[in-house]
């Protein structure tokens, strides 16, 4: 962290998000009220502050040393308002699943904070803790193995009510998985029916099902969609939309497939090797990129259109992904990128709406971690 | 299946001489699986032809039988369950169903070859990669070891591996996903094949890396003249290298088209449908289009037109009889060379 310490405290490094009212919870009660109490569309629901996650790599079998760390995700901030979809996009092995496990409370993050209603939800144990899981739900990407095979679909949809027994008596179990069966488009008769007697796009509904059996405020959708195929993709993405307006959920929805990401999000953060490359609304991110990175994911991603052959610009990246354990000093991505210089190399630029576009009305004022952020004409995704 | 003679009326986009003269026709294959619950069949009657140079893109769901066809062509099918109870492969206008074992193993690698889709599993991971790759030079051309490892490392720069000659001795979890898809590449070009068939070549990879990878692929074929059956499921892998489309479902190919042609007027409701569901930037914020339903089950195919139950045109006509693959013509009649469709109702899909 000794780049963030030279602008005098951390939370610089994020000067365009707005400072988290943290909550002073001095004991369980009070902090359970805090994350029951209702919050209104628009205001951020989920504050991620500077979250770092570092996985130690050991050396020795009797007497293990930390000879390194993995440093899945590296600094990484933004906020989700209630009722949006954030949209999470960027190549495998940049910390997005880490993200979502961080989120989940899955993993102990290494520093940072994530304010859930102001409250930070890393500190946070006991019952405090369970109301907090209870609003935040996953969605896994392969249904294939993320449902048990052993279990029923009413056993897995209603297993999550054996550890909240508040939210569903005894008696009204089958009932509610009946109805989130039919909720999320499935016969409501299929509940004794196994996993492996429904197709991947049936299963993934289940996963659905399954996320919603609590009442959450969040859903964190990890690839949901990438496992299944194209005709049976969009059914699932309708449904999750159809979901989010029916329940007032809000996503962070992580995924590959950039086209997907613009049509369901509201706004979208870019992420390269453990931080946030650029993040902004779907306009300003796809239609004006200004981070290298962005740009270059932008124009590899093949367009359903064979006239896009001929038209515009196409950045073909040389390499890969450096090692997370070993990421480059400074920027990132400068190994990969076409602009950098020796500044690059030294010092680290900051998530921030760039000097040059500082005070501009234009669409390319959005956060952007580079030193020569400017606009590029790409073949974009999906346009 | 007289039905499917008709398909031999459509007219090549490219008329590269006779007939015989093709680098690889594939006609009326059929394949199916016997398994406990019943015979599914996996492909039904399944017509395409590549011509050098000539890029084939096979587009189809899982279970539409696409890498089957593959796999037939390369004879690497488990034989059983699997069985090819009728049609013809040729290979140069020779039937390669009815060689022996010996001269197929002659064509198989040295001829055609095949590039799979993972990487990590289809490597031999307790060998090295120059291992693997020499071991084509070894058992086709009796090279010794010394000239084989040699000749993988030539390979692998070609490829554009660095540091290629540090890195022959690596084993297959030392490379990256898109490296380890290059070695791939390396060990179906290895013998200079006339056609390499690319199951998937590039799904289990990042979008740039999944760039370089198809970019690395065109410029081989443009350097040895290939012919090249890309297998996908992805619009937009298609879009970008494809010369003409062959769209499959439930075994059988519903649609045939140039590729400017597909994307521009769909003939078949199946192809317009997956068109349709891309999501594009107008339509953000409302509700993606999306074909019902699922696809269907090989052991019970639908009768008359598989796709049926899925079809927002669907007919009685479609639910008692096969729509055969016929020629589709301008609306005045003209011809529209290498288009096809399986459907009752392709006038009003193309021209509607």
């Amino acid at each position: 962290m000794a780049e963030l310490d030279k602008n005098d405290g951390s939370m610089d490094a994020t000067p365009n998000v707005t400072e988290v009212v943290a909550v002073d919870a001095t004991d369980e009660t009070a902090a359970v009220a805090a994350i029951e109490a209702p919050v209104e569309r628009g205001e951020p629901i989920l504050q991620v502050r500077n979250l770092v996650k570092h996985f130690p790599l050991s050396q020795g079998i009797l007497f293990k040393r930390q000879v390194g760390a993995v440093k899945a995700v590296d600094g990484v901030s933004f906020d989700l308002y209630q009722g949006e979809t954030l949209g999470i996009v960027g190549e495998s092995g940049c910390g997005k699943s880490t993200v979502a496990k961080l989120l989940m409370t899955l993993e102990t993050a290494t520093a940072g904070e994530v304010f859930y209603k102001g409250q930070d939800i890393t500190k946070l144990s006991g019952r405090a803790l369970k109301a907090v899981r209870r609003n935040i739900q996953m969605v896994f990407q392969d249904p294939y193995t993320s449902l048990n095979p052993r279990m029923t679909v009413g056993d897995i949809i209603g297993e999550p009510f054996d550890i909240h027994p508040e939210v569903a008596p005894k008696g009204d179990r089958r009932a509610r998985v009946q109805e989130l069966l039919d909720v999320v488009g499935l016969n409501p008769e299929y509940i004794n029916r196994y996993p492996h007697q429904f197709s991947g796009g049936q299963r993934q509904r289940i996963g659905i099902a399954r996320g919603l059996a609590l009442n959450p405020e969040i859903i964190i959708c990890d690839e949901p969609v990438s496992a299944l195929d194209v005709s049976v993709q969009a059914q699932v993405i309708n449904l999750m939309e159809k979901l989010q307006d029916e329940f007032n959920l809000s996503y962070v929805f992580i995924a590959h497939d950039l086209s997907i990401v613009r049509h369901i999000s509201d706004r979208v953060g870019v992420m390269y090797l453990g931080k946030m490359a650029e993040i902004g609304t779907d306009t300003e991110i796809y239609d004006h990129p200004t981070h290298p990175y962005t740009q270059a994911l932008l124009s590899a991603v093949p367009v359903p259109d064979p006239e896009a052959r001929e038209r515009g610009e196409r950045i073909i990246l040389t390499g890969d992904v450096p090692s997370p354990a070993n990421p480059p000093s400074g920027c990132r991505f400068r190994t990969r990128c076409w602009k950098a210089q020796d500044k690059c190399s030294t010092e680290l630029p900051l998530l921030a709406v760039p000097e040059r576009f500082k005070g501009s009305e234009s669409a390319a004022a959005h956060e952007s971690a580079c030193h020569f952020a400017e606009e590029k004409d790409v073949v974009g995704a999906a346009s | 299946m007289t039905i499917m003679d008709k398909t031999a009326d459509i007219p090549a986009p490219r008329s590269g001489g006779p007939d015989d003269a093709r680098l690889l026709e594939v006609r009326d294959l059929h394949v199916e699986f016997h398994t406990r619950d019943g015979v599914a069949k996996a492909v039904n009657g399944v017509n395409y032809s590549v011509d050098p140079g000539e890029t084939l893109a096979v587009l189809g769901e899982s279970g539409s039988g696409k890498s089957v066809t593959a796999q037939a062509i390369m004879g690497i099918l488990d034989m059983p369950p699997g069985k090819i109870p009728q049609g013809q492969i040729l290979y140069r206008g020779q039937d390669m169903l009815t060689m022996s074992y010996e001269e197929r193993r002659k064509i198989r690698g040295q001829k055609i070859a095949m590039i799979f889709q993972d990487a990590l599993s289809s490597l031999n991971p307790v060998l090295s990669v120059g291992y693997q790759l020499g071991e084509m030079f070894r058992v086709h051309q009796g090279l010794s070891r010394k000239q084989a490892k040699a000749k993988a490392i030539e390979l692998m720069e070609r490829v554009k591996i660095p540091a290629a000659k540090q890195r022959v001795t690596d084993y297959p979890h030392q490379f990256s996903g898109g490296m380890r898809q290059r070695i791939m590449i390396a060990m179906a070009l290895a013998l200079e094949p006339d056609l390499i068939i690319a199951d998937e070549p590039t799904t289990a990879l990042d979008v740039t890396v999944q760039a370089q990878v198809m970019d690395l692929l065109k410029d081989l074929q443009t350097e040895f003249n290939m012919g090249l059956i890309l297998i996908t499921h992805d619009l937009g892998v298609v879009a970008d290298v494809a010369d003409k489309i062959a769209v499959m479902y439930a075994g059988r190919i519903v649609e045939t088209a140039p590729v400017h042609e597909l994307y521009k007027r769909p003939a078949h409701p199946y192809t317009r449908g997956l068109l349709d569901s891309i999501p594009r930037l107008d339509q953000k914020g409302q509700e993606l289009y999306a074909i019902k339903g699922l696809p269907p089950n090989l052991l019970k195919i639908p009768s008359g037109c598989a796709f049926n139950p899925r079809c927002p045109k669907a007919e009685d006509i479609c639910r008692t009889e096969i729509p055969a693959l016929v020629p589709v013509s301008e609306q005045d009649g003209s011809e529209l060379p290498g288009r096809g469709s399986a459907c009752h109702f392709w006038k009003e899909t193309i021209h509607g």
